[in-house]
């Protein structure tokens, strides 16, 4: 009974409040227990001395705080004797708009298109496909802009330099090009030496070398290469994998890893092409490699404002601020979905064991993408499900259902707060990330769709498929 | 004595395994000379010797003193000519003779013709890569076997556009008309089997899982139980492959809607088929469960039905 009175005239609960890598902002206090979200947010950004008033979004083990504490307290039936951890996440300050509607069917390939991409600056848009063609399409007026023939087979990937200067693609006959965005021309001849098709293309992060020259690609015959397109030669030949290379990342601390179908992952350093570290745990092929700094990488310097810069020293030096601030304290995490319906959680940059083995799919996971903020890992599969998982210690959070078909591609907002899936069952799907729950769907395709991306300015999506037509998608 | 037969027992069974020596085997044989020649003095003294196959005495001899000079001269004239001897024969030949050697050669010749097309294909399989294919797929698919893919194609617009026109461009445009007496079988009734309003209908129908019969009086129309079907085999056009679907209903009888009402299933009838495991899907994403199929076959004659998807 005595107690009881006590409780309720103290009516505060111990705290610490956390950032995201446990290390705690200041010594733990005495919060009311009415305390919400919205006051723990003015608390944080006290105690950051933050000018601007960011928004946080807070977590107790694991399960974001949505209510005040107190009702929190009394449903989870936590012990206050304790100081109580909360995590505090910060969010975008800006927010993007979930896409609703299609804005534009634009036909013009001949056949499937198999991969689209935004610029890293979200103002240009390529896509290749199966006529042999690559193509840029004008976003104001949402017409063809460039055609651009050379290739002698598939345009099976394409992939913009991180200062949207160029676009290389790769074809089923294994030569890249070079493609100049502003004529649409090819620079130079293709680069040969891709004994068969390329299966990725990643560009040099623009943080580790200005103007961008180099970048690496892998193809079905095992072997990944390292080509300067001012010598318009290839520099360094990646050879190890007995297999076919699925995927290749370029890392921001400048560590080449690539996926391969002999079920390993090898890391490998970038001048003289010397394997640094091969980890291996995978049953089956890997399918799918992500970075938790991919997104950082790709966007180079250019963030939400859409800031242009003239000198590349000057993109060079934000790219890297971008980067140090979005990494943090801690390395870099590398994910792996594989064959074996199984996903991976590595700090290669650490340890060669991984951190987490993420079981819980039910068919092959194709495509694995950290949030651009890296606090999540999202994960498509043929089980026609997407999950969600913790991005830094790989627990499972949420499955998102709803697809019919093997989801085959996904893709962040820019701000974390959304996912696009696009599947074999021609649909698009927008989910929201903070309700786990439906937030759009798109149908609009009359057959499957094979590539989607959300451009990082986060005003359009872009998806092709099979149907041979490219769809814009605007909220 | 009993030496000699055992030695001759084994050169017959030696002679048997060696009947025919390639060139390589001879030379060896003839190095062999001095030793084979002693065991043959040996041999002359012995009576068992006398009886060899007489294929083996050729062979002895030619062992001992080599080939007739004119030997391979002559072997090549042979089969030169052995091409005109045959050819000559498969002309001339009369009944089952003819027969087996027309069987033969064309034996030879289609084995001739796959093993020509498969060196064909081994020289030339580099330039059938680089040609541009059809259905484009992205790289993360080019590994994956298609097995799966037989079974979708998610092309609903096409139906959708003829459903709108209201009318369908079928794979069997006409059929047949089956006259009333073909159709139905007059059932006598009454004490004295005088009264004749009753039919029973002689084609396939299909009975829906809910149908309770009528009280005999009034039941004008029997669909005997042997004639009902509940499932049909149905080939996608495209595909090319059949499924057993389950049967929904009947949605048009081309004979009129009298026979559409009872279900009855005749060659050219439109029946709707589950067609769930075969996973098409709108264009909105949703599964479609029901489909169109005319049937291919005369089921009354068949004992099943064959229907061809409408896509």
């Amino acid at each position: 009974m005595e107690a009881m009175v006590v409780e309720e005239i103290i009516n505060n609960v111990m705290c610490l409040l956390t950032d995201p890598d446990g290390t705690p902002l200041g010594a733990p206090m005495y919060l009311p227990q009415n305390a919400g979200p919205q006051q723990l947010q003015q608390i944080v950004n006290k105690l950051l001395n933050n000018e601007e008033k960011l928004p946080y979004s807070f977590y107790i083990s694991d399960e974001e705080l949505l209510v005040p504490l107190e009702t929190y307290l009394q449903k989870n039936k936590v012990s206050v004797e304790k100081a109580l951890p909360i995590v505090c996440q910060p969010q975008a300050i800006f927010r993007i708009r979930p896409v609703s509607r299609c804005s534009a069917t634009i036909s013009g390939h001949a056949e499937a298109v198999l991969t689209v991409a935004f610029s890293p600056d979200g103002r240009q848009l390529a896509s290749g496909s199966g006529d042999t063609t690559v193509r840029f399409w004008d976003l104001n007026t949402q017409t063809p802009l460039y055609t651009c023939t050379g290739h002698k087979n598939w345009v099976l990937c394409i992939s913009w330099s991180p200062d949207g200067k160029h676009l290389v693609s790769g074809s089923k006959a294994g030569e890249l090009i070079c493609w100049d965005p502003q004529t649409g021309k090819s620079s130079g001849n293709p680069l040969i030496g891709h004994k068969k098709w390329i299966t990725g293309i990643a560009w040099e992060p623009v943080h580790l070398n200005a103007p961008c020259r180099r970048f690496v690609s892998a193809s079905k015959d095992g072997d990944a290469r390292i080509w300067d397109i001012s010598l318009k030669k290839c520099v360094v030949c990646l050879s190890g994998h007995t297999l076919a290379i699925t995927c290749v990342k370029w890392g921001g601390d400048g560590v080449i890893y690539t996926g391969s179908q002999d079920c390993t992952i090898k890391a490998w350093e970038t001048t003289q092409g010397k394997l640094i570290r091969e980890l291996k745990g995978h049953g089956h092929w890997v399918n799918s490699l992500a970075l938790s700094t991919e997104y950082v990488i790709r966007t180079g310097a250019f963030d939400h404002t859409g800031k242009q810069y003239s000198s590349p020293e000057e993109m060079k030096k934000v790219a890297l601020e971008r980067y140090k601030k979005m990494r943090g304290n801690t390395p870099e995490r590398l994910v792996s979905g594989s064959d074996d319906f199984t996903m991976f959680l590595w700090e290669p940059s650490i340890n060669k064991r991984p951190i987490t083995r993420m079981t819980g799919h039910q068919q092959l996971v194709n495509h694995v993408y950290f949030s651009p903020d890296g606090q999540w890992i999202a994960s498509a599969s043929f089980d026609k499900s997407v999950k969600l998982w913790n991005g830094t210690t790989g627990k499972f959070v949420a499955a998102f259902r709803g697809h019919v078909g093997p989801v085959y591609q996904i893709s962040w907002s820019a701000d974390s707060r959304l996912l696009l899936s696009g599947s074999k069952d021609s649909t698009l799907k927008v989910w929201d990330i903070r309700t786990r729950k439906l937030k759009q769907d798109l149908p609009g395709h009359a057959d499957e769709v094979f590539s989607v991306d959300w451009s990082p300015d986060g005003e359009k999506v872009a998806s092709g498929g099979k149907d041979k037509v490219l769809k814009l998608w605007m909220g | 004595m009993t030496f000699g037969l055992s030695i001759k027992e084994k050169r017959n069974l030696s002679s048997k395994k060696k009947k025919k020596p390639s060139l390589s085997q001879l030379r060896v044989y003839k190095r062999r000379v001095p030793l084979q020649l002693t065991v043959l003095f040996f041999w002359k003294n012995c009576i068992a010797v006398v009886t060899m196959p007489q294929g083996d005495y050729i062979e002895r001899h030619r062992r001992d003193y080599g080939y007739r000079l004119d030997h391979f001269e002559r072997k090549r004239k042979k089969e030169a000519r052995q091409v005109h001897k045959r050819s000559a024969m498969a002309q001339k030949a009369l009944g089952i003779k003819g027969k087996m050697i027309a069987k033969k050669n064309y034996a030879e010749k289609a084995q001739m013709k796959k093993t020509l097309a498969m060196h064909e294909e081994s020289t030339s399989r580099r330039k059938a890569d680089d040609n541009v294919q059809d259905g484009a797929v992205p790289a993360y698919l080019l590994d994956r076997d298609n097995t799966t893919r037989a079974k979708v194609l998610s092309n609903t617009v096409k139906q959708k556009r003829k459903e709108k026109a209201g009318k369908w461009d079928v794979p069997l445009p006409k059929v047949r008309p089956v006259a009333e007496d073909e159709m139905f079988k007059v059932v006598r009734s009454g004490k004295r089997k005088t009264k004749q309003w009753k039919r029973m209908v002689t084609k396939a129908t299909f009975v829906g899982p809910g149908f309770t019969r009528k009280p005999p009086k009034y039941e004008r129309f029997i669909r005997p139980t042997g004639l009902r079907f509940t499932k049909a085999h149905v080939t996608h056009p495209e595909l090319k492959c059949t499924f057993n679907l389950e049967i929904i209903g009947v949605k048009k009888n081309p004979n009129g809607p009298m026979y559409t009402s009872l279900g009855v299933m005749t060659k050219g009838t439109i029946i709707e088929v589950n067609v769930s495991e075969l996973g098409l899907v709108t264009p909105a994403g949703k599964v479609v469960w029901g489909k169109y199929a005319q049937v291919t076959n005369n089921p009354e004659n068949d004992g099943c039905i064959n229907a061809v998807l409408l896509v």
